[in-house]
């Protein structure tokens, strides 16, 4: 699955981490040239049959290249993923150019799903309808259920500055404090216009632990976007990078961290809701109802192969056009205008390259494949491992069977999976399974 | 390589000296200074602590290990062997100091201008006196801009006795005045009293080990020669020896054709367990025997540590890495022991918490070691009471040097427990807080006296296990660094002594049981406990940290367990970065010691005992 990437934003947002760009002018003719000739070039080195392609550094939107990726069944690309950046800042045209090389490249499934990132800014409804006419049939906005309002974060509100305002510009507040870009009505009109489009298939963000926000902040908003969702959410806890603005803000004490026993509090109630709401929790963030899973994200989680392109693209893929058969690992140029040269001169702007061992895919599986309501089936394990079973590995009496006596994990005729409590805790699972699996 | 003749160096032109000196107060730099002026070493610019041969001793800027080296020097016309002895500095080491001192005539007692008479000045100054040294004290760093020499030579005057007038001041980092020094040593510092036409008696002093050539025993002739083939016998074990080879320190060895009376050197005998040359110990002549010199009491330990592999596996290595320490650094005392947590290990006594910091470095410098060490205990005594363990011991007092031996009030009489006389000379600003600071550890005042205008000496009768983990760094964190500190041994006294334990979810961890004085048990263990609450990660489950008597619990506190700990995003970035973290927490349960089912970081208990300082 490709994934390609367009790595420009607006604005960077004070959260976000990802490698974006905000530059003035984005020559958008020149990078999807360059988008193009990548995703030909690393199509034809994987010759892709079965799987998924990315296309999209990841990030909060602004003014954008996309970068992307791709999945795959046999024989062709299953998926094709407009990540960023701000994919949505790109041109549909742009879009229409990555999947007809894809196309073009291998065989892009009948319905093979085609996701672009956006953002409440620059979602108008001819915009999204030019996505929809070029091929994107899914739409995952950072709404932040909340919108967008263009301005710094405030500058040192060390007791909760959400807490005396009204509902609605709480809202806006929390967007500010995030530094995002649109506004809470403009949010709910993008997500109004989308799932006109794109019926079924538009998904939501939502971001808990913001410093200051409380539990009912947080039940508040979570009943906001109910009301307004489509048939999948995704709730990501907000991480404090290093380096981002928001990081500083906390660490320098202008705003307050909040306490873990929350950060659990709001997680569980997240669950709770959207589980009685119809939803099925099928990934550590992600809930989705009526069947509505991302085929893309699944078949990462699964270890599944998938190609970046764009921009700080990350791949996990065997080389078959090379006559290889070891799966790498392959980061593409961070830089847009040093990737751009590089995908001028070579055809694709792979910076790193490293082959995964045997032992390093079954590290990254269990990791991923843990993340996931169904977790590590036999024959996705035997897949990796032909050799060693699941059951010969984590069967054995040894840290695996600990943790199922204590009700953290589960090793049955399906596969091995983390319970509902163990889902929530898995990081503290995974370094007794790793080290387990290292002395198998 | 020509051997050197060192007939030529009758007992007349021979000086035997060592420099003593508080700490910092540049005994190395003038060492270093001493060897360029004498054509020893070469002079540069990087001959910093050339003595200082232990990679910990330049890192840390101490001398643990006593060094020797022969300077040829011309006075007035007559060519002379000056023999220095370079010595620790450390409290921890000074039992290396009287070692030394034995085999001089005279010291070099260096004092900073700036800082003045320090605690180990004081203690180092009556380890010469009461061997009848002659005394050259010396004033350095006169380059200093707070150097205030003359303050220091009242000092000296008004607590040594010894005339302002005597004392030479100098820069040793600049070579100022060092020349002086070479020539009071001449002056001042009687030869030896000996005669090469006697007998063989030489004093062995030291000793190191060579994997090649065996055991190389430092020694001083007291009279008599030696040489090359002779048959030599050890008076303590009365074993014979054949000499292979003797020679001066130069500072590496230089073969020499003789030793002879009053001269310092090496010797060779085929000896092959340091043991053999034990310290103090008196060589003579096979059939000419000698009366031996009065020797030396061995080195005491004061503090005591459990030390295991962190593997059992590596048992076997471990072993054989302390066998070769201990075989060059002979003052700790190693006995089995194992555990049913820990399993097998070793008990070892320690001078002080410096050396047993420096021998654990050392090990993992030297030999890539890594260990786990219990909690530092010293020797108490128990006086018994129970017929039984009296028939079981064979005696009626018995030292308890881990508190796994700890008899229990019912079949004892009386806990004794090791006390040291300790010396503190601290600006007169902070005597409150010190004062303060050595009632909290039980200490009794038995001198105070003001050296000069603003200074002062006081002495306290110290339990010993009140000043062994932390006190030195507690008197120099209140004291802004200024206040110095030393101890000489003073006996036991009668104590209440009770055995702590601290438990996690009820699993008592070994590594920190301790013997303790009753009135301190409470707060100890809430400090502990409390240590312990921030050090250990939390854990699926919660963690009950407590302290306890017997069965009684003194103190408790709860981590709670991980609600929540899942990274919220993870797809489309790249996972690499994350799997290295992952795998380096894989990586780090094989470091973890697990107690019942809390995993505790391998590092979590010294950090734990190191007190308050750290904060």
């Amino acid at each position: 699955a490709p994934c390609p990437q367009w790595p420009y934003c607006r604005k960077r947002c004070a959260y976000c981490s990802f490698n974006t760009y905000v530059v003035p002018a984005v020559d958008e003719a020149a990078v999807r040239a360059c988008l193009v000739r990548e995703a030909q070039t690393l199509l034809r080195l994987g010759q892709v049959h079965r799987w998924v392609y990315t296309v999209g550094s990841r990030g909060a939107p602004g003014p954008s290249v996309p970068s992307c990726s791709f999945t795959a069944l046999p024989c062709s690309v299953t998926s094709v993923f407009f990540g960023g950046g701000t994919p949505s800042l790109a041109s549909p045209g742009t879009v229409a150019a990555v999947l007809e090389a894809v196309a073009g490249a291998a065989r892009l499934a009948a319905g093979a799903e085609v996701t672009l990132e956006a953002n409440p800014s620059s979602t108008s409804t001819s915009r999204l309808a030019g996505f929809r006419a070029a091929g994107v049939n899914r739409l995952s906005i950072g709404v932040q259920v909340r919108g967008a309002v263009p301005a710094a974060a405030p500058a040192a509100p060390r007791d909760p500055i959400v807490t005396a305002l009204s509902p609605q510009s709480l809202d806006d507040a929390e967007l500010r404090m995030l530094g995002r870009e649109h506004t809470a009505a403009e949010a709910r009109k993008a997500v109004e216009v989308a799932r006109g489009l794109f019926p079924g298939r538009t998904s939501i963000d939502l971001l808990f632990g913001l410093p200051g926000q409380s539990r009912d902040a947080w039940a508040q908003r979570l009943e906001a976007a109910l009301r307004l969702c489509d048939d999948h959410i995704s709730v990501y806890q907000l991480t404090l990078e290093r380096g981002t603005a928001l990081a500083a803000q906390v660490r320098g004490g202008a705003l307050p961290a909040p306490p873990p026993d929350l950060l659990a509090d709001m997680y569980q109630t997240a669950r709770n809701v959207l589980v009685a709401a119809g939803f099925r929790h099928y990934e550590v963030s992600n809930f989705a109802r009526k069947g509505a899973l991302s085929t893309h994200n699944l078949s990462y989680w699964r270890g599944d192969q998938y190609i970046g392109v764009g921009p700080g693209a990350h791949g996990r893929f065997v080389l078959r056009g090379e006559g290889g058969c070891r799966r790498e690992a392959r980061v593409q140029s961070l830089e847009p205008v040093a990737w751009m040269r590089e995908v001028q001169s070579q055809g694709h702007g792979t910076r790193t390259r490293a082959v995964l061992s045997p032992l390093e895919q079954l590290e990254e599986l269990l990791t991923l494949g843990l993340r996931t309501d169904e977790g590590i089936t036999h024959e996705r394990w035997g897949h990796f491992s032909p050799q060693l079973s699941l059951q010969a590995v984590f069967g054995e009496p040894g840290e695996a069977r600990a943790l199922q006596q204590d009700g953290w994990l589960v090793l049955d005729s399906g596969g091995l999976r983390c319970t509902w409590a163990g889902l929530a805790v898995l990081d503290s699972l995974l370094p007794d399974l790793l080290w387990q699996l290292q002395r198998a | 390589q020509e051997k050197l003749d060192m007939s030529t160096y009758p007992v007349e032109s021979i000086r035997n000296f060592s420099i003593i000196a508080h700490v910092d107060h540049g005994k190395s730099t003038l060492a270093d200074r001493l060897l360029e002026i004498t054509g020893t070493i070469s002079k540069t610019d990087r001959n910093k602590q050339v003595l200082d041969k232990l990679q910990v001793e330049r890192e840390r800027g101490i001398t643990v290990k006593a060094q020797s080296a022969s300077l040829f020097y011309n006075h007035e016309g007559i060519n002379y062997l000056l023999n220095l002895i370079d010595t620790p500095g450390h409290v921890d080491f000074s039992y290396e100091v009287s070692r030394s001192l034995s085999a001089c005539q005279g010291v070099i007692l260096v004092v900073d201008a700036n800082e003045g008479i320090q605690a180990q000045t004081v203690a180092n100054f009556y380890l010469a006196f009461e061997a009848q040294l002659s005394i050259i004290p010396v004033i350095n760093k006169i380059d200093l801009k707070n150097a205030d020499p003359e303050r220091v030579e009242k000092q000296i005057e008004k607590l040594f006795d010894i005339p302002t007038d005597e004392c030479i001041r100098i820069s040793a980092k600049q070579g100022t005045n060092v020349e002086k020094v070479l020539q009071k040593i001449i002056e001042k510092i009687p030869p030896p009293q000996c005669n090469t036409a006697d007998p063989l008696k030489a004093l062995v002093f030291d000793s190191t080990f060579d994997h090649y050539r065996g055991v190389i025993a430092n020694i001083a002739l007291f009279g008599g020669e030696i040489a090359k083939g002779q048959k030599i016998v050890s008076a303590h074990s009365k074993k014979r020896y054949e000499v292979n080879e003797v020679g001066i320190l130069t500072p590496n060895e230089q073969p020499t054709h003789k030793l002879y009376a009053g001269q310092v050197g090496y010797l060779i005998a085929g000896m092959k367990e340091v043991t053999e040359a034990q310290i103090g110990d008196t060589l003579f002549l096979y059939k000419q025997p000698v009366e031996p010199l009065p020797g030396f009491k061995s080195a005491k330990p004061m503090v005591f540590a459990g030390m295991y592999p962190l593997d059992q596996t590596e048992y076997n290595n471990l072993k054989s890495a302390l066998e070769r320490l201990t075989l060059n650094d002979s003052s700790v005392t190693i006995h089995r022991d194992s555990s049913v947590a820990l399993g097998a290990g070793w008990r070892l006594g320690f001078l002080g918490l410096l050396h047993m910091e420096v021998f654990n470095q050392r090990l993992e410098q030297e030999y890539n070691m890594s260990v786990i060490l219990t909690a530092p205990t010293v020797p108490y005594k128990a006086v018994l009471s129970s017929a039984k363990l009296k028939k079981e011991y064979g005696k009626d007092q018995i030292t308890i040097i881990s508190p796994a031996q700890f008899p229990d009030k019912f079949s004892v009489s009386e806990y004794l427990e090791p006390t040291v006389l300790g010396t503190i000379v601290t600006p007169h600003e902070y005597i409150g807080k010190i004062i303060t600071l050595c009632q909290d550890r039980r200490a009794v005042q038995k001198d105070m006296l003001y050296i000069d205008e603003n200074r002062v000496m006081l002495k306290y009768l110290f339990p010993l296990n009140e000043i062994v983990v932390d006190f030195y760094d507690a008197l120099k964190s209140l004291s802004s660094g200024y206040a110095s500190f030393d101890y000489e041994d003073a006996g036991y006294q009668s104590a209440d002594l009770i055995k702590m334990d601290i438990l996690l979810n009820g699993n008592p961890v070994e590594e920190l049981a301790t013997i303790i004085h009753n009135d301190k048990a409470y707060a100890a263990g809430k400090l502990l406990c409390e240590r312990l609450k921030e050090t250990i990660p939390r854990q699926l489950f919660e963690i009950a940290i407590q302290a306890a008597i017997g069965k009684k619990i003194i103190a408790r506190e709860t981590l709670k367990a991980y609600r929540k700990n899942v990274v919220a995003k993870c797809y489309g970035g790249d996972i690499t970065r994350r799997m290295k973290l992952l795998k380096r927490q894989a990586e780090g349960k094989r470091l973890m010691r697990k107690i019942g089912n809390v995993e505790v970081p391998r590092d979590a208990f010294i950090r734990v005992l190191k007190r308050e300082t750290d904060k």
